[in-house]
């Protein structure tokens, strides 16, 4: 386990709440693009949400979209610089619900970059209201009561509804505790390893704590990943194309 | 290079292509499809990419990643479909991103029909999506000028980092005429040192991101943009100077009224046009060189009279100015005469 960090992540103030996942995954990404020397090509593309102060934590090029759009920002992105990696990097209420003809599409067009989707449960930036992915009776600002999934559904799960897509990678990952984050790097690495081949689309879930919207201590918050949100979101690899001989 | 008869959307892809645009992504919507049509094939051919996309919202945001990466990027659409980009164009203005926007304007409100109308002025002119924005937009009234108009607006668009919108309609989207494409220009994808490319270790990182973000004093530096922007004010006049009453149409409805000139000059009454090329900035300049003028009637195909109040706004409210509407059909100068005699009648002419 390496101790200092890559040279991308900045330490500048962040404006992450204590606790909270997203600087896991920038630690990850920046490592991994260290170890494919690919720190000084990759092109990021960030949602509004949460995920946005992002643009602060990294050294990488990146564009800051619309809600819910940088998925299709990045096809447009990947289109005018093939050589380059691209990745879109988004929240779950991004990528499944507002953006989720975009996310659909780019897979059913496999189009060749990579979707880092944080899977919180819940809306962080405007404060916890429920999401497509908020678990059944789950309290959130907007399901008081606790998520109906009579009204609301349950939770959507992308390994289900992608994976008889014909798309390069999906798999899903926790960053609960160090196996999760060990096992969710090698899914990170895999992904762009297939993205440098252009394989085609892949998509990295991965479950991340929100103390603050979920109203608990950060250690309360990374133990209901692995009691509440792990049974219903399981880890693994849903779909790993082989390449075409 | 050869004149060749083209339509007047087919004429507008091309000549982005010759103006060094490689990057497309679109939906389908009547009137603007042939335009979609054209560059699906037509794109791969100049090495460029052609994306049909899942929607217009997809559409302008792929496009706006392109333009943020450093190609020409273009999009099109037409009235309800325009209304879906302008999320997209808000966020372009606001990132500082060049990227030109077609709207193939039809008729009415809601789905409307596909007929050819003037009614998207006011989205056109006022930063149709929310925000603090306008955007410059110029307005063809042939084939030729969707052809011209297309390098024109996206050197505007690279010079001012800010979307160019053209105001075309089905009509002339819609008419073949005989064209003359523009040469053939490279555009260089790293000509910007602003645009993502990958940030070598030890230089400053490039954020994509709303200006409001990253300028120290933004509310200055926009005043200023707009204040430059306000200075490209393009228009044509036709017999303005000693014109009693002056006609202010853009567009195929312009054509039309460059005609009505002639025929009621003829007749003895002396009407004049002005025609706004530039929508915004509205072209203030050209108001005046109407120097005998009483009155002004705008010329739009619409029920309400979008341009009326720019009018009056550029004549200081001094003369009456009134609209001449055709919603159904293309305007036509018996109308347009009647009811500049009727106007000017009233002025105890």
């Amino acid at each position: 386990m390496r101790l200092v960090a890559p040279e991308t992540v900045t330490f500048t103030q962040s404006g992450f709440c204590p606790g909270c996942g997203h600087g896991l995954a920038v630690r990850l990404i920046a490592e991994v693009m260290e170890e494919m020397e690919l720190s000084e090509k990759l092109l990021a593309i960030v949602d509004v949400a949460c995920g946005s102060l992002n643009i602060d934590s990294w050294r990488f090029d990146t564009i800051m979209a619309a809600h819910g759009r940088p998925i299709a920002t990045a096809v447009g992105v990947k289109k005018v610089r093939p050589e380059n990696p691209v990745m879109a990097y988004i929240g779950d209420g991004a990528a499944y619900s507002i953006g989720m003809a975009e996310t659909m599409h780019t897979a059913i067009r496999n189009d060749n970059v990579v979707a880092i989707v944080i899977n919180n449960s819940l809306y962080g930036m405007t404060g916890g209201q429920c999401a497509p992915t908020s678990l059944p009776g789950q309290i959130t600002t907007s399901t008081p009561k606790g998520k109906d999934p009579k009204k609301a559904g349950m939770p959507f799960r992308v390994d289900q509804a992608f994976s008889g897509l014909d798309i390069a990678y999906l798999a899903r990952g926790s960053l609960a505790d160090a196996k999760g984050m060990v096992q969710s790097k090698k899914y990170i690495k895999k992904a762009f390893e297939k993205h440098m081949r252009g394989e085609g689309f892949c998509l990295v879930e991965l479950l991340s704590p929100c103390p603050t919207n979920l109203n608990m201590t950060p250690v309360k918050s990374v133990e209901r990943i692995k009691n509440e949100m792990i049974p219903f979101f399981p880890l693994g690899e849903f779909k790993d194309k082989k390449e075409e001989a | 290079m050869a004149k060749v008869l083209l339509k007047g959307n087919e004429a507008l892809a091309e000549a982005a292509l010759a103006a060094g645009c490689r990057f497309y992504s679109g939906y389908p919507i009547t009137p603007q499809t042939e335009i979609l049509e054209y560059l699906s094939w037509r794109m791969e051919e100049v090495g460029g990419e052609f994306i049909q996309a899942e929607s217009e919202l997809a559409g302008i945001n792929m496009v706006l990643g392109a333009a943020a990466a450093g190609a020409r990027a273009l999009t099109t659409s037409s009235g309800p479909g325009f209304s879906l980009k302008q999320e997209g164009i808000s966020y372009l203005v606001a990132a500082d991103l060049p990227a030109v926007i077609v709207d193939v304007m039809r008729i009415g409100t809601g789905l409307g029909d596909i007929a050819q109308g003037q009614g998207d002025y006011w989205q056109l002119t006022r930063g149709g999506g929310h925000g603090d924005y306008h955007t410059l937009v110029l307005a063809p009234a042939s084939v030729q000028e969707n052809a011209d108009m297309m390098a024109e607006a996206f050197d505007l668009a690279e010079k001012y980092r800010h979307p160019v919108l053209i105001a075309s309609d089905a009509a002339i989207g819609q008419m073949i005429e005989a064209v003359e494409i523009p040469e053939f220009k490279e555009h260089d994808i790293n000509k910007f040192d602003w645009t993502i490319k990958g940030c070598k270790k030890g230089t400053e990182q490039r954020k994509i991101q709303n200006v409001y973000y990253t300028h120290p004093d933004y509310e200055g530096y926009l005043s200023e943009k707009y204040r430059q922007m306000e200075q490209e004010q393009r228009y044509e006049t036709v017999q303005v100077e000693d014109a009693e009453l002056v006609l202010v149409a853009y567009g195929i409805s312009s054509r039309v009224c460059r005609e009505t000139v002639e025929i009621a000059r003829a007749e003895g009454l002396k009407l004049g046009l002005i025609r706004p090329i530039t929508l915004w900035p509205f072209p203030v300049k050209a108001f005046k060189e109407a120097k005998a003028a009483k009155a002004f009637l705008t010329v739009e195909m619409n029920i309400l009279g979008q341009m009326v109040d720019d009018v009056k706004l550029a004549i200081e409210s001094k003369y009456p100015v009134d609209h001449y509407g055709s919603i159904f059909e293309i305007p036509e100068s018996d109308g347009i005469i009647a009811k500049a005699k009727e106007m000017l009648k009233k002025e105890g002419k």
